[in-house]
C-alpha cells in the first residue's frame, strides 16, 4: 500500500473505536464490554447517569487507565495506552475530571510544561515563557487569566479554562473532555462550546461527557448512552425523555424491597434554611421511621448537606433539631452525641481503620460505654461483635480478621453495624452501596428499611436514581445546593427522579 | 470571556514575592539573628565582630550549607535523604585517610570523594525510582551502611588534611568561602532554568500530573538523590577541611540540620516549593544561632535545649509573618 493510500484509509477509518471494553475496580465492573466509536468531524457526547462508565472510557481512551479486555483503536491503528504520553503520540489529549495541574507553578510553566522557549545558554527563558502563554491565551480568547499567577491562586473555573486551553493548544486531532463544563460559568462554558464547534469544523474529533441536557443537545453532532457500564446505543438525535429512559432503563436484575408505610409523626431530624459555602436555604423533615431519599445530578450540595448535618462541614446559618430541640453541632462528636450516624460512600478515608479487626472496628464508636475504668471486657465485645456480625450478614470468617480484607460490600456492612451499635436516633446515609455487588446490594435494602423500621429517621442520599425512588417515601431533589424538588412514593419511578433533576437543570 | 472581565494584573515583582514569601522570611530571620548576634557580641567585646568573625561563620556553615542544598533538592521532590549525615562520615574519612599534600592528589581525591558521594546518591535514587521504595526507608538503610563503611575507611577519628587543601576550601584567614556559596547559589539559579529543574518542582507538586505530562519522574528522582549525595560528600570535604583532620562519626549530625536548614530556607515537605537560596540561608541562620549561645554564655550543655528553642520561636514568628503577608495580599 503506498503512503498515499495508507492516508486515505486512515482518513476514513474512525478517529476512535472502542470495542468491547471491560473495566473492573476490586470486583465492581465500570465497564462492561462497552463500545461506541467516533469519526473525525464530529462532536460527540457520552451520556448516562453516574456510574454509567462514561469517566471510565475517557480514562481509558486518554491512557490514564488500562482496560482489563477489549480493543481500542485510534485512526484504525489498534492501540496499547499505557500513559496519557503514549495516547498524546496519536494527537490525542485529554482534559480530565480530576485537573492535571501543578498547584504551586505558574499558570505559563503548567501550559508550557516541556515545552519550554529557551534562552541563552539553553536555559529556560522565564520572561519568553509567559509571553507564549499569554499569546496562546490571548488566540484562543482568553484575557483575564495572567500567566503569572500560581495556579493555588487562582479559581476553580479559571484551572479549567488552563486545563482545556492546554489541550487545545496542543493543537489536537483528537480531544477528550470529561465533564468540562462543570466548575465554568455560562460564558465560559459558550467560550468553550465555541472552539469544541471549531474543532469540528476543521475536521478534529471532540468527545465529551456531561450532565446538563441542554449543552449536550446545544453542541453534539452525536451522542452515545452508557448504562451501568454498558453502551445502549449510539444516535444523531434522540429527545430527551427518550433518552433518559435508556439511560435509566429497566433493569432486570434490579430488586427493590418496598418500605413499610410510616405513620406520621413529628419529624426526629429537622433542619431550617441551613445555609453554608454550598447549601442554599435547606429545609427538611425526617420522621421516626421515614426514609427520605436524597438526588440530584452529581455534585449539587448532597454531600455538603450530609457532611454539615454530621458537623464535619460549616454551616453559615440555619438550624438543625433532633427530636425537636435545636442542636448545636460543630463537630462529629457532638453530631454523635445528638444522635446521628453517618455512612459514607468512601469507607476508606471516612469510617472504617481497615488494617484493623472487624471487632475492633465495630465496637470502635461505643468504646467509653462498654468499658470498665479504661479496660475492655473482652467478653461483651465479643458478645456484641458477634450479633451485629450475625444480624447483618457480614461474610467474615472471624471477627479479629481485619476489615481491608472484606468485600467493600461487607465493609460497608461492617460501618452501618458499628453506628447500630451505637444507638442513634437519625441514620444519614451517603451513597452506601456505591461499587457493591448485586447480592450485598440487597441485604443493604433490606438493612435500610430494617433501620426505618426500628423507628429511626433514615437520610439517604444515592447516585443510583432508582434506589431512590424505590427504597424512600419520599425523594427530595438537589440543585446548586437546594431543595428544588419534591417526590412522593408510592408511584415513584427512576425516570421520575432523573427527570426531575434534569428538567430543573434545563429551567435554570 | 472578554476584555471586560480582565482584571488589573499584578506586577512581576509582586508575583516574585508571592512566591518567594518563604526566602523572604528566611533572609528576616537571618538578618535579625545576624543583628542579635553582633548586640551580644558588642555587649560582651566592646567592638563589633569583624573579618575573623565572618569567616570562622562562613567555614563553620560550610558542611551544612553544602548538605542542605542537597537535602533541598531532594525535599521538592517530596522524598527526603536521611543519608547525607552517612554520606558525610563517609567521605570526610576517605579525604583525611588518602589525601596527600601535593596538588594532584588533592585534586584527584576531591573529584574521587565527591564521585563516592554521588554514587552513594545514585545508590538512593536507584532503590527510590526505580523500586518505588519509600525514600525514608531507602535513605535510613543506606543511612547505617554509609556509617558502617565510614568506620571501615576510618575506624579512630584520625588521617590528616594537608593544611593548603583546608586554605583553599575554607580559608581561615578570609571568607574566601563565601565564593562557594555564591557559585552553589549561581548553579542552583542554572539548574532551576532547565528541564530538569522545572521536572523537580513538578513532581514535587503532583507526581501523577508531572508524569502525565511528559515529565520523566524516575529520572528525574535518581538525578536528584545523586546531586544530594554529591553535595554531601562537598559537605564532608569542608568538613574535614575544617577539622584538618577526618572523623568518621562527625557527620551523622548533619542528617537532621539539614533538613532543619531546609524547612528554616522555606522549603516545603511536601514538595515543590521553595528555593535552595532560601536553604543555604537556613544553614547560617543554624550556624548564627549557635554563635549567638556562645556568646550570650550558655552552658554547653544546654546548648542544644536553647538551639531547639531558638528554632521553634523562629519557626513559629515566621509562619506567623508568612500567615500575614499572604492575607495582606489576599
Amino acid at each position: 500500500m503506498s503512503d498515499n493510500a495508507q492516508h486515505i484509509a486512515d482518513a476514513q477509518a474512525p478517529a476512535v473505536e472502542a470495542l468491547r471494553i471491560s473495566k473492573s475496580f476490586g470486583g465492581v465492573h465500570a465497564l462492561e464490554q462497552a463500545s461506541f466509536s467516533a469519526g473525525f468531524g464530529e462532536v460527540h457526547a457520552l451520556v448516562g447517569e453516574n456510574g454509567a462508565g462514561k469517566s471510565t472510557m475517557i480514562k481509558i481512551l486518554g491512557g490514564r487507565l488500562r482496560a482489563d479486555a477489549g480493543e481500542l483503536r485510534i485512526k484504525g491503528t489498534t492501540a496499547t495506552l499505557r500513559s496519557p504520553l503514549e495516547a498524546h503520540a496519536f494527537g490525542l489529549r485529554t482534559v480530565f475530571q480530576e485537573l492535571t495541574l501543578l498547584p504551586g507553578m505558574s499558570v505559563s510553566e503548567n501550559l508550557l510544561l516541556n515545552h519550554e522557549p529557551r534562552g541563552g545558554l539553553g536555559l529556560i527563558d522565564r520572561r519568553a515563557t509567559d509571553r507564549k502563554a499569554d499569546a496562546l491565551l490571548a488566540e484562543l480568547g482568553i484575557h483575564h487569566i495572567d500567566p503569572r499567577a500560581l495556579i493555588e491562586d487562582i479559581s476553580l473555573a479559571a484551572r479549567q479554562v488552563v486545563e482545556i486551553v492546554r489541550a487545545i493548544s496542543q493543537d489536537p486531532d483528537i480531544l477528550l473532555l470529561d465533564e468540562p463544563t462543570s466548575s465554568l460559568v455560562e460564558r465560559e462554558a459558550q467560550w468553550l462550546f465555541g472552539h469544541m464547534r471549531r474543532l469540528r469544523d476543521a475536521g478534529k474529533c471532540v468527545i465529551f461527557t456531561s450532565h446538563r441536557w441542554a449543552e449536550i443537545i446545544g453542541v453534539c453532532t452525536r451522542i452515545s448512552i452508557f448504562r451501568n457500564g454498558r453502551d445502549v446505543g449510539s444516535f444523531d438525535s434522540i429527545d430527551e425523555d427518550e433518552a433518559i429512559t435508556l439511560m435509566t432503563g429497566r433493569r432486570i436484575d434490579a430488586y427493590f424491597p418496598t418500605p413499610a408505610a410510616h405513620t406520621p409523626a413529628a419529624p426526629q431530624l429537622e433542619t431550617r434554611a441551613l445555609t453554608g459555602r454550598v447549601l442554599r436555604d435547606v429545609s427538611l423533615t425526617v420522621a421516626p421511621g421515614e426514609i427520605v431519599g436524597v438526588g440530584g445530578l452529581a455534585g449539587q450540595g448532597h454531600r455538603e448537606l450530609f457532611f454539615t448535618l454530621f458537623g464535619a462541614d460549616k454551616a453559615t446559618s440555619g438550624e438543625i433539631l433532633i427530636g425537636g430541640a435545636t442542636k448545636t453541632i460543630h463537630n462529629p462528636r457532638d453530631a454523635i452525641r445528638a444522635g446521628m450516624a453517618l455512612v459514607p460512600e468512601d469507607r476508606k478515608s471516612e469510617g472504617l481503620l481497615l488494617p484493623m479487626a472487624v471487632r475492633d472496628n465495630l465496637t470502635l464508636a461505643i468504646l467509653p460505654r462498654i468499658a470498665h475504668l479504661g479496660v475492655l471486657p473482652l467478653g461483651l465485645e465479643r458478645q456484641l461483635t458477634s450479633r451485629i456480625v450475625d444480624a447483618l450478614k457480614v461474610r467474615t470468617p472471624d471477627v479479629r480478621n481485619a476489615v481491608g480484607n472484606l468485600s467493600g460490600g461487607n465493609q460497608q456492612k461492617v460501618l452501618i453495624g458499628r453506628w447500630l451499635l451505637a444507638e442513634p436516633s437519625v441514620f444519614l446515609l451517603y451513597d452506601v452501596t456505591r461499587g457493591v455487588d448485586v447480592a450485598t446490594k440487597r441485604e443493604i435494602y433490606d438493612l435500610i428499611l430494617r433501620l426505618a423500621a426500628e423507628n429511626r429517621a433514615v437520610l439517604f442520599y444515592s447516585s443510583d436514581a432508582e434506589e431512590l425512588a424505590h427504597l424512600s417515601h419520599r425523594v427530595l431533589v438537589m440543585r446548586e445546593g437546594a431543595i428544588v424538588a419534591q417526590l412522593h412514593n408510592p408511584g415513584l419511578n427512576a425516570e421520575d427522579v432523573v427527570s426531575a433533576a434534569m428538567k430543573v437543570a434545563l429551567v435554570s | 470571556m472578554s476584555a471586560d472581565r480582565s482584571q488589573p494584573r499584578a506586577s512581576r515583582s509582586a508575583h516574585w514575592i508571592g512566591r518567594n514569601i518563604g526566602l523572604l522570611l528566611v533572609f528576616a530571620i537571618l538578618a535579625s539573628s545576624v543583628a542579635l548576634y553582633c548586640a551580644i557580641y558588642f555587649a560582651e567585646q566592646k567592638t563589633l565582630p569583624g573579618n575573623f568573625e565572618l569567616t570562622s561563620t562562613v567555614n563553620n556553615t560550610m558542611p551544612l550549607a553544602m548538605s542542605a542544598l542537597g537535602q533541598a533538592i531532594v525535599i521538592l521532590t517530596r522524598g527526603i535523604d536521611l543519608s547525607v549525615g552517612g554520606i558525610m562520615d563517609f567521605t570526610n574519612a576517605l579525604a583525611a585517610v588518602h589525601m596527600k599534600a601535593d596538588p594532584v592528589s588533592m585534586i584527584v581525591w576531591t573529584v574521587l570523594v565527591l564521585g563516592a558521594g554521588a554514587l552513594g546518591g545514585l545508590l538512593n535514587g536507584l532503590l527510590v525510582g526505580y523500586g518505588r521504595l519509600q525514600p525514608i526507608l531507602v535513605t535510613l538503610a543506606t543511612l547505617s551502611i554509609f556509617q558502617g563503611v565510614a568506620l571501615r575507611v576510618l575506624p579512630e577519628p584520625g588521617g590528616a588534611i594537608p593544611p593548603g587543601y583546608t586554605a583553599a576550601l575554607v580559608n581561615t584567614d578570609q571568607p574566601y568561602a563565601l565564593l562557594y556559596v555564591l557559585g552553589a547559589a549561581l548553579l542552583w539559579t542554572a539548574l532551576r532554568r532547565t528541564r530538569i529543574g522545572v521536572a523537580l518542582y513538578a513532581i514535587g507538586n503532583d507526581e501523577q500530573s508531572a508524569r502525565a505530562h511528559g515529565v520523566d519522574v524516575v529520572r528525574t528522582k535518581v538525578i536528584a538523590y545523586t546531586l544530594s549525595g554529591m553535595l554531601a560528600a562537598a559537605g564532608g570535604l569542608c568538613l574535614a577541611a575544617n577539622a584538618t583532620a577526618g572523623d568518621a562519626t562527625s557527620g551523622s549530625g548533619f542528617t537532621l540540620t539539614s533538613i532543619v536548614a531546609v524547612v528554616l530556607g522555606g522549603v516545603s515537605l511536601f514538595g515543590g516549593r521553595g528555593n535552595m537560596i532560601g536553604a543555604l540561608a537556613g544553614a547560617f541562620v543554624t550556624t548564627m544561632i549557635v554563635n549567638i549561645l556562645f556568646f550570650a554564655h550558655i552552658d554547653p550543655l544546654y546548648q542544644s535545649f536553647y538551639e531547639g528553642l531558638f528554632l521553634i520561636v523562629a519557626v513559629v514568628l515566621g509562619a506567623a509573618l508568612g500567615g500575614l503577608l499572604k492575607r495582606g495580599r489576599a
